[in-house]
């Protein structure tokens, strides 16, 4: 065979591959450029009492998980119950009320549970904008200093915390010299 | 005013009544047209990270109409296109540009059609010289062979 057919047969191939590997990706997943970043400064109240404010330091200290949260996102409902399970073996887990009612939120968190040590009110989506934030729920995973070392946009239910979150988290505790609770 | 006139009147302002009604759903307005200009172009480019094939300026997702008003917070705080998009790619990542930055990987995407263009071109062009070269590997004897063929005269086989 000469090279002339060989080099359109050989991109040809390569195409095919790309396209393949293309097949096997989610193209709703995506990266955020937030990884590896401190978390952001701020100053918002917190959602249970409007004279408390709240900042980057008040959520940073230990590896914890950082939930996106509103009464108006069904799939938090979902993921409320796993949250609050994890709350009760140990995990320290931060909210931020986003783009939400601050009764509606108080009254969901008094009637179904507070899994969340602290909840950010984020009336307007200002810090989920410097989040990167484009839809609830999304959960970020602190290590011990405050830099983002993993997100996760959509619910989390045993199977992901299971597969996907512990490991990350167990693996910052390491590195953060302290064991699991 | 004659009636011709009226007329002509009343047909502008029907002309013109979408057009003022479309600029009131929008709810971000600029007082300098220039502003106005560059925002429809920024929210035509940029693109929606919840509803992926929508831009800014399509998508009625809340995050698109969020950054939209970032967009026009920005534009009236006098930043620069650049710095519009610097901003949003540092949260969002290089997602939301639907016209990639000619850096990095993105060279990639920007050169490939090009160097592929090319390369078909070569090719074309030395599958081309071949097969015609090989036209012209006849020997003299074969060659008046086939120029008597051509002619329908009796040729030996």
């Amino acid at each position: 065979m000469s090279w002339t057919r060989v080099v359109p047969l050989a991109i040809f191939v390569v195409l095919c591959g790309f396209l393949l590997f293309g097949l096997f990706q989610d193209p709703s997943r995506l990266p955020s450029p937030l990884l590896g970043q401190p978390l952001p400064e701020f100053e918002m109240s917190a959602l249970g009492d409007p004279e408390r404010m709240l900042t980057r330091d008040d959520l940073v200290g230990e590896v914890a998980l950082l939930n996106v949260w509103a009464t108006w996102c069904p799939s938090c409902r979902a993921e409320h119950a796993v949250l609050l399970e994890l709350a009760r073996q140990g995990v320290p887990i931060y909210g931020i009320n986003y783009k939400d009612d601050r009764a509606a939120a108080q009254a969901w968190l008094e009637r179904d549970g507070d899994p969340y040590r602290a909840s950010v009110f984020d009336p307007r989506g200002r810090l989920g904008l410097d989040l990167g934030v484009y839809g609830a729920p999304e959960t970020f995973v602190l290590d011990h200093e405050g830099v983002i070392r993993h997100k996760r946009v959509g619910v989390v239910d045993e199977r992901v915390w299971r597969q996907e979150i512990e490991p990350v988290v167990r693996a910052l505790r390491t590195e953060a010299g302290s064991p699991a609770p | 005013m004659n009636c011709a006139g009226i007329h002509r009147l009343w047909l502008v302002a029907a002309l013109l009544w979408p057009v003022s009604a479309a600029a009131v759903i929008d709810r971000h307005e600029f007082d300098d047209p220039v502003l106005a200009d560059r925002f429809a172009r920024l929210s035509a480019e940029l693109r929606c990270p919840k509803c992926q094939n929508t831009n800014l300026s399509g998508s009625d997702a809340p995050i698109a109409q969020d950054l939209r008003a970032q967009v026009h917070d920005m534009l009236l705080a006098g930043k620069s296109d650049a710095e519009i998009k610097t901003y949003l790619v540092s949260r969002y990542g290089e997602f939301v540009l639907y016209r990639p930055r000619f850096a990095g990987t993105h060279l990639f995407l920007w050169l490939a059609p090009a160097a592929l263009l090319v390369l078909g071109a070569v090719l074309l062009l030395l599958w081309l010289r071949r097969a015609s070269g090989a036209n012209q590997n006849l020997s003299a004897a074969e060659q008046d062979r086939a120029l008597r063929l051509l002619r329908g005269e009796e040729v030996d086989p």
